[in-house]
């Protein structure tokens, strides 16, 4: 009588396994790869290499982890699938190639999902970001009922019409990668694994202590009025800069090269900052309802003068 | 003749747009056809549609338009023929027709003699025709929400068109949609049947050469295989039944190609949760049917419509992962409901300032201080009419309506909110009385929906909208056109619903009078806006025909019910033969007196007139009928009062047909005037009759 052969079950992917796949999925099909950007955001469509890089007509392709902040979110580390910060894999396809879904499908396969045991939706939900003036349409994708990515045909940002639009595919690395090792936890999520002695580190391991920090802080310790002082002076500072800017476009007799010298990325970081500490004061209870939308305006405002400035430079590149 | 087959493919169209533009482009692909006559007699139109495509399939198509004969008119014969040769003009007009002079033809018109000539205009053919239109008929289908795709921005649809199929016949039109040229292959199911194209021989192979790559694109057939999917996998269970959902079912049908359904299971614990919490996870957020037993109460299983056929392994994997997910949310509603129950409802009352109502008119602390104004008078007004109502749970429940909308369950089951607080209030020893009418203040929630089942429900539902449309309306948020951002309509038809369906004795004087806030015009706005929506309610939920409705709100628009039921008296009446030439005197009567007014004519007193007959007779009928005709109408008695009307008839006809209204004389048409104008008024009080269209 023949054994009954079992093949050795393969174990599933690690953490930062998926991120490598994923990486490489992308970058074998034209994807320049960034490194997390480093002002804290809320998510990837925030750094510059998605928020700037979609505005004006030049072709982009580029993929990036990017830990994203979301203070309201945090649960001391207590709850087994939120987070205070998690990994976006975030992929920007300028303008997106016809077959950006199957392209899509092709990089669930390269993390090593057999589409054929599982099913899968893309079902409608479009994504808007008004502090950034950003919206698009998509869908979320469905896996066995899970979200497992963010699927978003960009149309504006900046409060300014793409043209091009691109795709962006946000993977939410933790989901996947729990969805993958079939944990009930994140932090059971194997992070890595030491190829000789085997040996885990998990996801608790590496970020459980800074998610229940993090929470305390947030919660807890963060200084309202010291919060609200920051806010302000990075955001004069960015409406001065703002300012700049534009007389410096407008005027005719500015020389190229002087133009071109403006600090955008820093008046965006500017920017990015005021937003930050906006989710820190909302987690902290500090912001009213009523409050909550002249906030928002007030970075929109930043984003929108920000994404104006940078287009205006770019014809500048494109006509010298 | 041919068969003509469309299908526009797509990345996934979002589900709720489906089923209204698979129709929509049914209809104008048949409209295309009818007008240009191209759609042969007896011709069939069939539509289909799946997350991916949108399809027509015409039966019948003509392969061109018949030519057709068209007479042309030129100049006079006298300028086109001198002594009979033809001179220029009649040369250049049969050049301009293309046909020799010799063709042309005499015609005689009114205006006299005329070049005339026949040309026939050669059919086009269908394909050349539908090259030409289809783009703009697809591109021209309505969408919710539109997107830009392509580079320069050429146009706007729901999702990129991937591919078109256009088949007339076996060959294909040679027609451009969005920048793709169509062809005739299609593309199956994503995974099951993978990128391979699907070539379609022909139009008639349509249908099955999907099946055939996992998709079934007929949406009925998809539907019955998840209803019957859902009956078998609910048959696992005994004594088990899914519990029917009809948008759900809509739903779930337009997101799969090849449906199939798995049973899966929830720990028994989570049961402890409210009902109304576990459905809407299951329903609103994971698209899950509820399962419930024979007594209706909830079962530990839930059932999950797939797009994909796998095998039992693969089942068991995609039931392991979805009952993962339901478990996490379980857990975490969990999580909320206990949180909340820490701080009670009656404790939340002061955090309801920092919940914005509207930025303009603050917090729900002052709509709460707000309602409870207006509640107390809606109370004496019902009272005084003899109404009893528990007043101290109504005040109870006024106080807390809204505090639910600072729980965490609400933030995070927005559609929860109402019924999380009734069920809140329920949990934290609060009667009956009060967390009824804080669980059902938001129903009706359309005019389909039913009103609140307490009468302390339904005067806290009226409040709390009569105060939203009143505050809105002094602010300027009045709905304008197609914009009405705080749905002051549905507010508005829920108060006529509740007045019209409850036994409640308020009028909308009474509502707008419990409101009795603002500025005069500003109310006379919220009474024309609340009599339209009653308007509204008469000719689209109860389904008179308007000018019914336009005859009972002219003779009185205030009392709901009283309204619809001089609605259905005049309804009953109207076709009959003395009640039409009743609708049709009254309406001469209106004529007569507008006419008499704008010539200055004025009315007098019959009595010490010469009166003829036929006039003593209408006048002496109508004071005869005046009190019988006022004591009906008192008690309500509409359909007796209309037919005591009827009577009227011979005697009006006699007068209309003996008596010149407007005489010379001036005392007898004073008289006359006089006596037509008491008839209008004492008989127009159950509604104008001169709005009834009579043929």
């Amino acid at each position: 009588m023949a054994a009954t052969q079992t093949a050795p079950t393969k174990s599933p992917l690690t953490f930062q396994e998926v991120l490598f796949r994923l990486q490489n999925f992308w970058a074998e099909r034209g994807c320049i790869l960034q490194q997390p950007y480093d002002v804290e955001v809320g998510a990837g469509t925030m750094a510059p290499e998605t928020f700037l890089r979609v505005l004006g007509p030049k072709p982009y392709r580029v993929g990036y982890a990017q830990p994203s902040r979301r203070p309201a979110d945090g649960r001391y580390g207590e709850n087994p699938n939120r987070l205070f910060r998690h990994t976006q894999f975030q992929l920007i396809l300028k303008p997106p190639p016809v077959n950006v879904q199957e392209l899509y499908l092709k990089s669930l396969e390269a993390i090593g999902i057999d589409l054929s045991k599982h099913d899968l939706k893309f079902e409608e939900d479009n994504w808007e970001g008004p502090t950034v003036g950003a919206w698009g349409v998509g869908w979320q994708v469905m896996m066995d009922g899970m979200e497992i990515t963010q699927f978003t045909y960009f149309q504006q940002c900046g409060g300014l019409d793409l043209d091009p639009i691109c795709a962006e595919l946000t993977y939410g690395l933790e989901r996947l990668t729990a969805f993958l090792q079939d944990v009930d936890s994140v932090y059971d999520v194997v992070w890595s694994r030491d190829p000789e002695t085997g040996a885990v580190v998990t996801y608790g391991d590496v970020r459980l202590p800074e998610e229940l920090q993090y929470s305390v802080y947030n919660f807890e310790e963060a200084d309202v009025a010291r919060l609200w002082e920051h806010f302000n002076s990075y955001e004069a500072e960015a409406h001065g800069l703002i300012a700049r800017g534009n007389a410096l476009l407008a005027d005719e007799g500015a020389a190229p090269k002087e133009k071109k010298r403006f600090p955008l990325i820093s008046t965006y970081e500017l920017a990015l900052k005021c937003s930050n500490l906006f989710n820190v004061l909302d987690a902290r209870g500090a912001i009213s309802v009523t409050e909550r939308v002249g906030m928002i305006g007030r970075i929109r405002n930043l984003a929108v003068g920000v994404a104006k400035i940078y287009a205006g430079m770019q014809l500048l590149v494109a006509s010298s | 003749m041919a068969d003509f087959l469309l299908e526009i493919g797509l990345d996934e169209i979002p589900a709720r747009m489906i089923a209204q533009a698979e129709a929509e482009l049914g209809r104008r692909v048949t409209d295309l056809l009818t007008r240009e006559r191209l759609l042969a007699e007896g011709g069939k139109v069939t539509t289909y549609s799946t997350p991916r495509r949108l399809a027509v399939v015409v039966e019948g198509v003509l392969e061109a338009q018949q030519d057709q004969q068209e007479q042309l008119t030129g100049p006079s014969w006298k300028v086109a023929f001198k002594d009979g040769a033809p001179t220029p003009a009649a040369e250049a007009f049969a050049k301009k027709a293309g046909l020799a002079v010799t063709a042309l033809e005499k015609v005689v018109n009114a205006k006299g003699e005329y070049v005339g000539a026949t040309v026939t205009r050669k059919g086009r053919s269908a394909s050349e025709l539908l090259a030409a239109e289809l783009p703009k008929e697809v591109l021209g289908l309505y969408w919710a929400k539109n997107m830009y795709w392509r580079a320069g921005k050429p146009e706007r649809f729901v999702r990129p068109v991937r591919w078109v199929v256009a088949l007339l016949g076996s060959s294909v039109v040679s027609v451009e949609i969005a920048g793709i040229a169509a062809g005739n292959t299609t593309r199956g199911h994503r995974i099951l049947h993978g990128e391979a194209p699907v070539v379609l021989p022909s139009v008639k192979s349509y249908a099955e050469a999907l099946r055939s790559a996992f998709v079934v694109v007929d949406v009925a057939e998809r539907r019955q295989t998840i209803r019957k999917a859902l009956d078998k996998a609910t048959r696992t269970v005994a004594g088990a039944c899914w519990r029917e959902d009809e948008p759900l079912v809509e739903t779930v049908t337009h997101l799969t190609e090849w449906p199939t359904v798995i049973l899966g299971n929830f720990e028994p614990e989570y049961l402890v949760l409210p009902e109304e919490v576990l459905v809407t996870v299951m329903r609103d957020h994971q698209k899950y049917f509820a399962v419930e037993g024979a007594d209706g109460k909830l079962l530990p299983h839930f059932l999950a419509v797939l797009n994909i056929q796998v095998d039992e392994e693969g089942y068991a994997t995609i039931r392991h992962g979805n009952q993962k997910v339901l478990r996490a949310r379980f857990k975490d509603a969990r999580f909320f409901w206990d949180f909340d129950q820490k701080v009670f409802l009656a404790d939340r009352v002061a955090s309801l300032k920092n919940v914005t109502f509207q930025q303009q008119l603050g917090s729900y602390l002052s709509k709460t201080i707000d309602n409870d104004e207006v509640v107390k008078r809606l109370i004496s007004a019902v009272k005084a009419a003899g109404v009893t109502c528990d007043e101290a749970a109504l005040l109870k429940a006024t106080e807390l309506a809204k505090t639910d909308l600072t729980t965490e369950l609400v933030k995070e089951f927005t559609e929860l909110q109402g019924i999380i607080g009734g069920l809140y209030a329920k949990a934290q020893g609060l009667s009956e009385a009060v967390a009824e009418a804080i669980y059902w203040q938001y129903k009706p929630a359309s005019t389909e929906d039913s009103i609140p089942p307490t009468v302390e429900g339904q005067l806290f539902g009226l409040a709390d909208r009569i105060v939203t449309i009143g505050q809105m309306f002094s602010i300027a948020m009045a709905p304008t056109g197609s914009k009405d951002p705080f749905a002051l309509r549905r507010a508005a038809n829920s108060i006529v619903k509740i007045l019209a369906e409850s036994g409640l004795p308020l009028t909308l004087g009474q509502v707008i009078d419990a409101y009795g806030r603002g500025r005069e015009e500003d109310l006379q706005k919220v009474s024309a806006f609340l009599q339209e929506r009653l308007n509204f309610y008469l000719k689209d939920v109860r389904g008179f025909s308007y000018d019914v409705v336009n005859a009972v709100l002219a003779a009185g628009a205030d009392d709901v019910r009283d309204t619809i039921a001089r609605a259905e008296a005049l309804t009953a009446v109207r076709g009959s033969e003395d009640f039409a030439a009743i609708s049709a005197a009254f309406k001469r009567i209106k004529n007569i007196l507008k006419q008499a007014e704008e010539k200055g004519y004025a009315k007098s007193a019959a009595a010490g007139a010469e009166l003829a007959a036929e006039a003593k007779a209408l006048a002496d009928a109508s004071v005869t009928l005046a009190p019988k005709f006022a004591a009906l109408r008192e008690a309500h008695n509409y359909g007796e009062a209309l037919a005591l009307i009827a009577t009227l008839r011979p005697t009006v006809d006699a007068f209309f047909d003996k008596v010149m209204v407007l005489d010379p004389d001036e005392k007898l048409r004073g008289a006359h005037l006089g006596i037509i104008d008491e008839v209008l008024s004492r008989f127009s009080t159950i509604a104008d009759f001169s709005e009834i269209v009579t043929s």
